[in-house]
């Protein structure tokens, strides 16, 4: 079905960078990358210079997801177009030097690819962050990463939304990708937590050294889900939580909620029922951040995406 | 002891949550009580506080201190300036509240709400392990689906630093595992179980109702144990084992493992005496340099006790008296055979807490 005329054919990925702490509080990447800063040999591989990097250090230096703004949206086009100086808030100062050491975002001399290491309170497992449904290094290399550590899942959580698509640190690279790990508490590192995500990036940077010394890869099909709407809290007329998470969903992220399903249990034992038209499945159930976003949890809907073969030129 | 053991009634009961801004069980059980109207009762009168606002507000454990920490009698009576820590002055207008800590104006009980990450399930705190109205509290608590213990930290009442010694009786009632700054439905559920039981208990005890004596297992706290942490930057060098982690109050051998490196050695527990963890990975304590704490089980006998009829009320005892009392009467239960054990070994059963 597939002649050699229709690889697409990438630059070898040269640059790679990986990102911790971009929330200062999620313990997982802030580790992995202190790590490697002081001992970078897990993460070398032949003909690529893989940074580590902490991206937001007076969070990390706190223990808090921010100072003043959150980092992992701060890499708008205003943002990064803005005149720097001291009176900009600290992340978007950061942001600013981010884009300068590893973009400029959407020009030639960005970095190939970005890894940006993430935890959650949210029961999703070893989540990938999708960005663009047309990313076909990406999504050769999601499917290269699920097939590695099947049985284990992985699933792949794609951001493409006109109004829900966030400006990420990642976002700076020609490939980024977000890694999700959880449930981890804020502050809290979890031996478990922190060796998926250590086997999830082995076998990325495994994929970006196959594809480097010239392996093509196949044509392929990866599921993912692709993000739909945010739910938030149901909320009294002063803006005060009124319900939590009902337990009958609490943790069960990537399973089926249905027309009907509970969704919500009021704090005197009511359950409020989903009613959306059809079935979704929900993620970033019950993140801690979230609350100030507005968000209990996102729908998503399950989707095929197909990627061509794809090798270095 | 033939007879019971008479105590002053526990009229007034304060309900603290939001000592821990982001501990969010605590936080939203106050905020609901505090928008119902407030009934009056017979036997009791409850006062419903939010201890920490601006933490609430914030999201935050705390502002500048850990409230939790300010109640030793050094902070409470230490002097106020305008560049005196937020927690600290909160802690002194919370003292008049509900104290002054130590005299008989002082709330008969104070509860204070927390929530951990560790899988603590649910747990009492206090200082005492022979405040006979906290043990029975502790023994009437029937949970259905969560372990239910009670920690015992020794410290005399002027050293003790959390909100609950500021009462005549105190204690933290504990529920994990739940992450900061997240409400999950079945603890907040638990949180309400636990409190209405011990609300029941206050209004059977202060309407008359004798409580039989008998045994309770306490776990009392014997140390701390930190991380590895690199010996420059103070950085930790490890993560809980993950057959550590989870595995509160399943006792630690010696040679059982506790840290995992980053490289992927096993560290193992060095101490001689098998103990108890529980506070395993919590989350406020790598600042206060704490991977886990360890506790010896023991079985504690208690008196059974009513409270005082009409009439019978000698002079107000104060907090001080009370203990000395306290004291005396652990020492005569002692003599009568009321033996503390000292248990090394297998897990004894509990009275309470029956848990899959």
């Amino acid at each position: 079905m597939t002649s050699s005329t229709n690889v697409s054919c990438f630059h070898g990925a040269r640059r790679v960078a990986i990102f911790g702490g971009t929330h200062g509080n999620e313990m997982s990447g802030v580790t992995l990358v202190n790590l490697w800063i002081q001992n970078g040999k897990e993460i070398q591989r032949k003909g690529v210079e893989t940074k580590p990097f902490i991206t937001n250090p007076r969070a990390v230096e706190k223990c808090t997801r921010y100072v003043d703004t959150d980092l992992n949206r701060a890499f708008t086009t205003e943002n990064l177009s803005a005149p720097s100086g001291d009176d900009l808030p600290y992340e978007v100062q950061r942001a600013q030097q981010i884009n300068e050491i590893f973009g400029p975002k959407g020009s030639p001399e960005a970095y190939d690819v970005i890894f940006d290491l993430h935890n959650t309170t949210s029961n999703m497992g070893c989540t990938l962050i999708l960005e663009s449904s047309k990313d076909h290094f990406n999504l050769q290399m999601m499917h290269y990463i699920k097939k590695a550590i099947a049985p284990d899942s992985c699933p792949v959580l794609l951001t493409e939304h006109p109004l829900l698509k966030y400006s990420t640190s990642r976002s700076v690279a020609k490939h980024p990708i977000g890694l999700e790990v959880g449930p981890q508490p804020q502050g809290v590192l979890r031996s478990n937590i922190f060796e998926s995500m250590r086997v999830v990036l082995k076998h990325a940077l495994d994929f970006i050294e196959l594809f480097n010394e010239g392996l093509e890869f196949p044509p392929c099909t990866v599921d993912v889900f692709r993000v739909s709407e945010k739910m938030d809290y149901p909320r009294d007329t002063n803006g005060n939580i009124i319900a939590m998470v009902h337990p009958n969903l609490q943790d069960c992220d990537w399973e089926p909620l249905n027309p009907g399903d509970p969704m919500f249990q009021t704090f005197d034992g009511t359950t409020i029922r989903y009613e959306g038209a059809g079935t979704v499945y929900p993620t970033f159930i019950n993140e801690a951040a979230y609350y100030e976003k507005q968000q209990a949890f996102v729908t998503t809907r399950r989707e095929t995406l197909a990627a061509g073969a794809i090798k270095k030129a | 002891l033939a007879s019971k053991v008479v105590l002053p009634t526990v009229s007034r009961v304060a309900l603290c949550g939001g000592t821990h801004g982001n501990e969010l069980s605590g936080v939203y059980l106050v905020r609901e009580r505090l928008k119902r109207k407030v009934e009056e009762e017979e036997h009791i009168s409850v006062v419903t506080v939010m201890s920490n606002p601006r933490a609430v507000q914030q999201c935050r454990r705390y502002t500048e201190t850990d409230l939790n920490r300010c109640f030793t009698h050094a902070t409470l009576s230490g002097p106020v300036t305008d560049k005196t820590p937020y927690e600290i002055v909160r802690s002194q207008e919370l003292n008049t509240l509900l104290g002054p800590k130590g005299s008989p104006e002082a709330m008969d009980l104070v509860c204070d709400l927390h929530n951990t990450t560790a899988n603590m399930g649910l747990c009492l705190i206090a200082y005492s392990d022979c405040d006979w109205i906290s043990l029975h509290i502790y023994r009437y608590l029937q949970m259905s689906d969560i372990p239910v213990r009670f920690i015992h930290f020794d410290l005399p009442l002027n050293e003790a630093y959390s909100l609950d010694s500021v009462g005549k009786h105190g204690f933290a009632i504990e529920i994990g595992p739940q992450a900061h700054g997240v409400v999950r439905s079945n603890i907040l559920s638990t949180m309400q179980e636990g409190v209405q039981q011990m609300l029941e208990w206050v209004r059977l005890f202060n309407s008359g109702t004798p409580f039989e004596g008998g045994k309770v297992d306490v776990y009392t706290m014997v140390k701390n144990v930190d991380y590895p942490r690199d010996f420059e930057t103070r950085g930790i060098t490890a993560a809980i084992h993950p057959q550590l982690q989870d595995r509160d109050f399943c006792l630690l051998r010696p040679n059982d493992p506790v840290f995992q490196t980053f490289s992927g050695e096993t560290l193992k527990y060095t101490g001689t005496e098998p103990l108890y963890p529980f506070f395993i990975n919590e989350c406020a304590y790598y600042e206060k340099g704490i991977a886990l704490s360890l506790a010896r089980q023991r079985s504690v006998g208690i008196p059974s006790i009513r409270s005082e009829r009409e009439g019978e009320q000698g002079k107000r005892k104060s907090s001080a008296e009370e203990m000395e009392e306290e004291e005396e009467i652990k020492g005569e239960m002692e003599e009568e055979g009321y033996q503390k054990l000292m248990e090394y070994g297998e897990e004894s059963d509990s009275l309470n807490g029956q848990y899959k």
